[in-house]
């Protein structure tokens, strides 16, 4: 999907993953949830974090920092769960991104989305529909279906480049 | 839907179940030739199909049934003898009548019909002489069908039919009926309206009338009855045989021999029956109605499948909330929500059996299907084998038999074709010439064990070798144990058949078996000694949806083992830990049983128990110990699954909601062990 995909004003839920700002159509988010306890699922690659316990349903926790290539911080009071339903291959799946915090709903036009650069960017454009405006902020509206189909599921979809950028700052707050 | 719809939808799903009953019921005359029973069951299923088809405008089938019936009955008489042909024409006629009943996957259908020549087929058994005499069709066109049928001298009989007032609304018309009657020989025919109530009372949709009949006929008492199949079990129905030349209605005490036709059954001698709603039949018909009732008769009912797994789900939705509460209950420790609170667990418990034991089937039903395969495959192949089932009975949840089948298939395959030889060379190897494959289900614990074995040749272990390391599974110097040798022919792409035949051989049989089995949270075991045959393990849990469970804990981290697994739970001090010296192994009652830390699998941190808790599980046999920092008791537990994202995990199988809202995982044990093995050797 790119940007030509957008043809009508539609709702995006905004949220924050470091200082970038992005965006997920409204039609793909279940709900947003404070963090709950997250039940760790031991042996799986740690952008995985875990399972959590939506109304009586196991739904599994994808930290997206992580799958985004950026490093890990503590969870705060501003970290979010959105529960997302996507449809991969034909089949449903309901799972839960951590964001550092959620901010509101938006519309935006198909005149405010422009197509992304093709260069200077931390992802693979083929992840990122479009990048909207708002003000001087601009917003990454994503393809969140796309971020979890590439490859392998349990690959981490960061560029290259995004990663090895993103790995040496990574000491500095760990630490 | 129309109501003549839905009862040609309830038909359809009958004869799918009467002609599951004709394979099994053939193929069983086939190894006990002298069974009479049997050979009477079997005509009975096809007067069934015959009737209730004609009845519900499927006159073809009913025509092309009728040709069947024949032979049978002359093969029930003794005048045809049970051969090989008769069976084999038998299920190619049963497949013919799938085809007219199914349509056949949009495939030309014309194509696919066979009728002229299984009724060739059919009429080159008969004794000779008799076959050209045999009518076209039988309810399609009764006239025709009547005069020929018998040889015995006309008789007459009364028949009083009193319809239940209901039969209308059941689909039924009592004047087709009648209509049959009248085809069977010449009728007087008295309708009687005295239960006919005043206009004002009349219900358009009840019948109140009633009929008698009286009817001369050479199609002897049989016949008669058999018009009144469907109502007899709630029409009052009375039919008995006049004196000779006597036409007079009235002599209800009538009793006249009636000379055997060859349509009745051996044992049907009474001259008189009558079949009340609630009565007795006479043992004849009461044996050979066993096989046609609809379940109805025995209090059983069918329930949509879809509604049964509404229904586990909402038990697992109870059964989380259940021990929500208790929770609750025992932290406020308030007698007054105690006492409802366990007698609630103890519902719900009961409860949880009763719906799971709802979606429990015998296994047999899977079985039945394999003597058809066997049959047909062993006579593709020349060979000669005995299918031999045990354990029919054996109960499984209805979603695990579902989806058991295909693996079934392949395996039975593969013993045919790549396990038993032709019959000359077994002679050869002075083994009888009839091979045998053992079906056998039987409960271990929480697990169904299904076996296949065969007396066959055995699996090849250097083929096997070979294969591998030409495929480059395996280093050519790698020493590997029979378990773990045999366990490589589930490997995608891996076949040691040299050819390739319609049957298997293309590499894709046990790999989708393993992971059909995989996905059913089951495993499978070879085992194999050459020249004597392969044995085959499957091991599957009783049930998807709820399991116990023991509840542990690793610092504050809970996980559940399946109670099935575990055996007993001893304690491991700090000091025996240290004095392991690399090895992890734990001395039980003068056993050595290795033991696995959770803690170091799972990387978990925090403080360290001095006394650790080992539950010792058992697995394919072998025991392990599981280390933990604290047992907290046995839990039922909700299976979910941990979904696709998860998919590649191997240490736990699940998760499960616990009281307190917090999801804890279902270990694997398995997989656990698996694991561990790996990451050992990847060290």
């Amino acid at each position: 999907m790119s940007v030509e995909s957008i043809k009508e004003t539609a709702q995006y839920i905004t949220f924050k993953l470091g200082d970038e700002l992005f965006a997920i159509n409204v039609g793909q988010v279940r709900e947003v949830l404070d963090l709950s306890l997250i039940t760790k699922v031991p042996t799986a690659p740690s952008y995985m974090r875990g399972v959590v316990n939506v109304r009586g349903s196991a739904i599994p926790v994808v930290d997206l920092r992580l799958k985004f290539g950026l490093p890990r911080v503590k969870d705060s009071v501003q970290t979010r769960i959105i529960v997302l339903e996507l449809e991969l291959d034909g089949e449903g799946l309901v799972l839960g991104g951590l964001a550092d915090s959620v901010h509101e709903v938006i519309e935006l036009e198909p005149g405010q989305i422009n197509e992304p650069p093709r260069i200077g960017m931390r992802w693979k454009t083929e992840l990122i529909q479009g990048m909207g405006k708002r003000g001087e902020q601009f917003i990454i509206i994503l393809d969140i279906a796309k971020v979890f189909s590439m490859d392998d599921l349990i690959k981490l979809e960061a560029t290259q480049q995004s990663s090895v950028e993103n790995n040496k700052p990574e000491l500095a707050p760990a630490s | 839907m129309s109501n003549s719809n839905q009862f040609a939808a309830t038909f359809l799903q009958e004869a799918g179940e009467q002609l599951a009953l004709i394979e099994e019921i053939i193929l069983d005359v086939e190894q006990n030739p002298q069974d009479d029973e049997s050979i009477n069951r079997l005509f009975r299923v096809f007067h069934t199909i015959k009737g209730s088809g004609a009845m519900f405008g499927f006159d073809q089938v009913a025509g092309f049934t009728h040709h069947i019936e024949n032979v049978l009955d002359k093969v029930r008489n003794h005048l045809v003898p049970i051969s090989k042909e008769l069976v084999n024409v038998i299920l190619a006629s049963k497949d013919q009548i799938s085809r007219m009943l199914w349509g056949s996957d949009g495939r030309d259908v014309a194509q696919e019909d066979f009728r002229p020549q299984l009724i060739a087929r059919l009429n080159a058994l008969l004794p000779q002489g008799n076959a050209s005499s045999q009518p076209v069709t039988a309810t399609a066109a009764p006239e025709q069908a009547a005069p020929t049928a018998a040889s015995a001298a006309p008789a007459a009989y009364r028949i009083l039919f009193s319809p239940e007032p209901g039969i209308l609304a059941r689909g039924l018309d009592p004047a087709s009926l009648i209509a049959d009657l009248r085809a069977l020989g010449p009728c007087v025919i008295v309708a009687k309206t005295d239960a006919v109530p005043p206009l004002d009372q009349l219900k358009p949709d009840q019948c109140a009338l009633s009929w008698e009949v009286t009817l001369t006929s050479d199609c002897g008492m049989d016949a008669i009855r058999d018009v009144f199949i469907f109502v007899q079990d709630d029409s009052k129905i009375v039919v008995e045989a006049l004196p000779p030349h006597e036409d007079s209605v009235g002599t209800s005490s009538a009793v006249a021999p009636v000379k055997a036709s060859p349509d009745q059954i051996p044992a049907a001698s009474t001259p008189s029956f009558s079949v009340v709603k609630g009565g007795k039949a006479s043992p004849a018909s009461g044996k050979s109605s066993a096989v046609h009732k609809n379940s109805s008769t025995d209090g059983s009912v069918r329930v949509p499948s879809e509604r049964l797994d509404r229904l586990v789900n909402l038990l697992g939705e109870l059964v989380i909330n259940q021990s929500r509460l208790a929770q609750v209950a025992s932290r406020l420790d308030t007698p007054e929500l105690s006492a409802p609170t366990e007698d609630l667990e103890r519902l719900v418990s009961e409860f949880r059996d009763i719906v799971l034991g709802i979606r429990m089937m015998p296994i047999g039903t899977t079985f039945s299907r394999f003597k058809r395969l066997v049959h047909d495959l062993s006579d593709e192949l020349g060979k000669e084998i005995d299918l031999i089932t045990e354990g029919a009975e054996t109960e499984l949840d209805k979603t695990v038999i579902d989806q058991l089948g295909d693996p079934l298939v392949h395996l039975i395959r593969n013993s045919i074709d790549h396990g038993i030889s032709k019959p000359e060379e077994r002679i050869e190897k002075g083994k009888p010439r009839h091979g045998t494959i053992r079906l056998s289900a039987s409960h271990e614990g929480a697990h169904v064990a299904i076996r296949i074995e065969d007396d066959g040749k055995g699996i090849d272990k250097e083929a096997v070798r070979a294969k591998a390391i030409e495929k480059k599974l395996i280093s050519p110097d790698a020493v590997l144990s029979d378990r773990e040798l045999f366990n490589l022919i589930f490997l995608p792409g891996f076949s040691t058949a040299k050819a390739v035949t319609s049957v298997s051989g293309r590499g894709v049989g046990m790999d989708v078996v393993k992971r059909q089995i995989d996905a059913l949270r089951g495993s499978v075991e070879v085992s194999s000694a050459p020249g004597q045959g392969t044995s085959i393990t499957l091991t599957l849990p009783l049930t998807l949806a709820i399991i116990d469970g023991l509840l542990v804990e690793v610092n504050r981290e809970q996980f559940i083992i399946p109670m099935a697994m575990v055996t007993e739970n001893v304690e491991l001090a700090a000091n025996q830990r240290a004095g392991r010296n690399g090895r992890n192994l734990l001395v039980v009652r003068g056993e050595q049983i290795p033991y696995l830390r959770l803690r170091e699998i799972f990387s978990i941190t925090g403080s360290e128990q001095d006394v650790e808790r080992v539950v010792i599980v058992n697995y394919c046999g072998n025991r392990v110990g599981l280390v933990v920092d604290r047992v907290l008791g046995s839990h039922q537990t909700v299976i979910q699954s941990l979904g696709r994202l998860y998919q590649t995990i191997e240490v736990a199988s699940g998760a499960t909601i616990m009281g307190d809202g917090r999801v804890a995982l279902i270990l694997d044990v398995p997989g656990l062990v698996h694991y561990t093995d790996t990451a050992r050797l990847a060290a």
